[in-house]
């Protein structure tokens, strides 16, 4: 059951801080992410590319975004979004990477 | 349930139909964020859309009397059952009955005064409107009504000159409407329950509305942007689907199913939370496996968005991908079954009444298992590539569409009409009219699989001499079954003008809230909102059924 | 539990929490639509490995980065502007918001450059150019305008929501009280960033 006490989220201090420190953190992984694309891994490049840009998302989704102090509801409900579109993505290439 | 105290309303308060607000006039309905004027204003419109839904279908059953050339001309005809579907599907039973019953009933059955959002409520009413309006605007303007199914399948709906961008259009909007019904029901489950009413004591139709809410944000903006890439292609010539341009016609049928398929979970879902409601009421029973039958919904929900390939077996997918989907079409089923079932346990000494309500609660399950008996067998891979394709699909589609969604909505009309109008219909008329359409549906739409299994293609204008004696009995059914609906229609709408006036506030002797309330309701529903103690569905036969 | 013990005698019915849902539940439709595309991308990618790989050689990766920069600092400047309502800095957040705008305007008007320079190369639907190539280079660049040319009108659209949502801090709509219009606006913001932190490196990094 939610709680229902606060009717608006409560941030520890109201702090700069933390945004501005995830705000590096999302520079960095695009530094990274830009230089592993100069290097020729083949396959590899894009898997690296897409795990630093899910890192980055979950990043803006926690923070930015406040879903770490959201109440679990709002957790189960991003988890459900991805679910649908991670087992569509599945299931379409059952088709397409069998042809 | 037993609240600790009925619903604090005094009877001198006006009700919603009679309230003042600062609007007067029709202004006073249009511009009215009461989720009950809303309810009523969706009622209108999607009552005269299913009447024009209806025409059309008599008018195809006419033309089909005959092989050939007769009444109307082939592309008339396309144009004909193209509008029949995106009629019936996009504005009859898809909005169907979470925009009438849905916006009326949930917040009552909840114990809230309104939904989570009642300006956005409106909105939705408004974009229907518009999306609706479209469609009219796509029959007449030059350039003539859509001809490519209500499927839109590429490469013909990017080729055909008919007014196809104003036709996908109006579906985007349409589909905007129903996102944001969907958005508001979940909020307002999630947070409008009133004191003591978890999850596990809401009513069954909240659980149905909630599974729907989830299936109508998740899916519908995938047929979204498939539309609008359609649209696209045939403005800027972006070739996104286009084969001489790299692209992938089945590409664009998986998308389009991916959202078509759920899209009929958005239609049965609701309706068989209407059955769960009304089967309790007329047994006088709780219902059996109540969290069953909530889990089911979930259930289907799920396993409904993974089957959708099972549109395309026909089409030249991957053996891997047609073992897939096939295996996953047999899942779904399970939690249907699980419905069926413990409706029909439900009814097991219980203390039964024959009211109209529960008649259509009735043929709604003995349609919905021939209809779902025959989607078990089009799931076969082998069955399938003879069956896809021809009646037999037509004939499944009515049993299991028109079974679930529209006779959902006629005994959800037959239950809870009274209740929102303070008028009662003829309940003989009622009970004359049922049978009528129940043996006009089956004379109608039972000949389809003998046809489809025969061969017959379905949206063919022409065909074989040897299929024209069922054509010809299909025909006469759907006079019986129009004339059944005309008569029952007729009933309704008198009794909205001159029927007889009720007030008592338990109708049927339904124990869920919005039978607490008066009869039609004022417009905050509750003066006080109640404290539930008890669960849905709680009588007094309960008790004697345990005792043997 | 529910919202009712506490709204019930209210007058004025309010539910922050309720709001923050119904905007989350919109996001996930926003992430959907995209999705699809997502979709089309991944097997279009799978069915020309090859041609997507040669046409994204002509992808500019500078303003690419660039725009990925821009839009993350947008992101700052908008959670930024929550916290400094939340502090009673109405100044501050109305300058914060007004930033995230300008980034938004800079993000498209690099988006324009960019766009025209990849028509002046003939790279645009229906050129011969374009049409001359094999049928991966042609969807490539098909999906290329598609999903920036969408993900540009729902910058447009979040710049627009925050512009109103400066109107609503200087009327004093938005109180250090009550900010969860600005939280709302900068939720769907933040997924219009999510969104581009997925499309850059599909589009300018799969060299």
């Amino acid at each position: 059951m939610e709680k229902q006490v606060a009717q608006h989220i409560e941030k520890p201090g109201h702090s700069y801080g933390k945004y501005i420190v995830v705000w590096l953190a999302l520079l960095t992984l695009t530094a990274i992410t830009a230089v592993v694309a100069g290097v020729n891994l083949g396959e590899v490049t894009i898997a690296v590319a897409l795990i630093i840009a899910s890192i980055k998302s979950y990043l803006v989704l926690t923070v930015f975004m406040h879903l770490n102090v959201e109440s679990k509801p709002f957790k189960i409900f991003v988890l459900v979004a991805l679910f649908f579109l991670i087992v569509s993505i599945v299931l379409l290439f059952s088709d397409f990477s069998n042809m | 349930m037993a609240s600790d105290a009925t619903a604090v309303t005094h009877n001198s308060e006006p009700s919603y139909l009679d309230y003042k607000g600062k609007h007067k006039g029709i202004f006073a309905w249009i511009l009215s964020t009461d989720h009950k004027r809303i309810g009523i204003l969706y009622l209108v419109a999607l009552m005269s859309w299913f009447l024009v839904g209806m025409t059309l279908g008599v008018l195809i059953r006419l033309k089909l009397l005959m092989p050939g050339d007769f009444l109307v001309g082939p592309q008339t005809y396309n144009a004909f059952f193209t509008l029949h579907g995106v009629i019936m599907l996009f504005i009859f039973v898809i909005p169907g009955i979470p925009a009438v019953f849905g916006n009326f009933f949930l917040p009552i059955m909840l114990g809230a005064k309104d939904v989570a959002f009642p300006r956005l409520n409106l909105l939705s009413w408004y974009l229907y409107i518009i999306g609706g309006a479209l469609i009219i605007a796509a029959i007449f303007l030059p350039g003539g009504a859509p001809d490519t199914g209500w499927t839109f399948y590429i490469p013909y709906s990017v080729r055909t000159s008919t007014n196809m961008i104003i036709t996908l259009s109006a579906v985007f909007i349409l589909g905007f409407s129903s996102i944001l019904t969907g958005l508001n029901f979940v909020t307002t489950i999630h947070r409008l329950r009133a004191p003591g009413m978890g999850w596990f004591k809401m009513p069954l139709f909240s659980w149905g509305l909630y599974a729907t809410g989830w299936i109508q944000i998740i899916v519908t903006p995938i047929i979204g942007i498939t539309l609008l890439l359609v649209i696209i292609e045939r403005v800027f010539g972006v070739g996104l689907f286009d084969p001489s341009l790299g692209g992938d016609p089945i590409l664009f049928q998986h998308l389009f199913w991916i959202y078509s398929h759920p899209a009929v979970y958005i239609m049965a879902v609701p309706a068989m939370g209407v059955i769960s409601e009304i089967i309790p009421t007329f047994s006088q029973r709780t219902i059996f496996g109540y969290k069953f039958i909530a889990y089911s919904s979930l259930a289907i929900a799920v396993f409904g968005s993974l089957v959708w390939a099972h549109h395309m077996f026909a089409v030249g997918m991957s053996d891997t991908g047609e073992f897939v989907f096939s295996l996953l079409t047999f899942l779904v089923a399970i939690p249907s079954a699980v419905k069926v079932f413990n409706w029909t346990a439900t009814l097991y000494k219980g203390s039964i009444s024959l009211d109209p309500p529960m008649l259509y609660a009735l043929a709604f399950i003995f349609l919905f298992t021939i209809g779902g008996l025959t989607g078990i067998i089009q799931g076969a891979l082998s069955v399938d590539i003879h069956l896809t394709d021809t009646y037999f699909i037509v004939g499944h589609i009515h049993y299991v569409v028109f079974g679930t969604a529209g006779f959902g909505i006629f005994a959800a009309l037959h239950y809870w009409l009274p209740k929102m109008i303070g008028k009662m219909y003829n309940i003989k008329k009622a009970k004359a009219a049922f049978w009528v359409i129940f043996v006009g549906f089956n004379i109608l739409y039972f000949p389809f699989f003998i046809l489809g299994w025969l061969g017959m293609p379905r949206r063919s204008y022409n065909y074989l001499p040897e299929y024209q004696v069922y054509h010809v009995i299909a025909t006469v059914g759907s006079w019986i079954m129009v004339a059944g609906i005309l008569f029952m229609l007729y009933n309704l709408l008198r009794s909205v003008f001159s029927g007889e006036k009720v007030t008592a506030r338990n109708l049927w002797g339904g124990e869920t809230l919005e039978w607490t309330v008066p009869t039609p309701p004022p417009l905050e529903n509750y003066e006080e909102i109640p404290n539930v103690v008890d669960g849905p569905y709680e009588y007094k036969q309960n008790d004697i059924v345990e005792e043997v | 539990m529910s919202t009712q013990e506490h709204t019930a005698a209210a007058h004025v019915h309010r539910d922050d929490i309720g709001s923050r849902m119904g905007m989350w539940l919109f996001l996930f439709t926003e992430l959907v639509l995209f999705g699809g595309l997502f979709f089309m991308y991944s097997v279009y990618r799978y069915l020309h490995h090859q041609d997507f790989y040669i046409a994204a050689r002509s992808m500019n990766v500078f303003i690419g980065t660039t725009n990925t920069v821009i839009l993350l600092t947008s992101s700052l400047t908008i959670a930024l502007s929550i916290v400094a309502m939340q502090n009673g800095k109405k100044i501050l957040s109305l300058i914060l918001q007004g930033t995230t705008v300008i980034f938004g305007l800079v993000f498209l008007v690099n988006k324009y450059f960019e766009w025209m320079a990849e028509i002046h190369h003939g790279n645009f639907p229906g050129s011969p150019e374009l049409l001359s190539q094999p049928p991966g280079h042609i969807l490539f660049f098909g999906l290329y305008y598609v999903m920036t040319g969408l993900h540009g009108l729902h910058v447009i659209i979040g710049m627009v929501i925050i512009m109103i949502m400066m109107r609503f801090t200087m009327k004093d709509v938005i109180t250090p009280d009550q900010t969860v219009k600005l939280e709302a606006a900068g939720l769907y913001w933040h997924l219009v960033d999510i969104i581009w932190i997925f499309l850059f490196p599909l589009f300018y990094l799969i060299t």
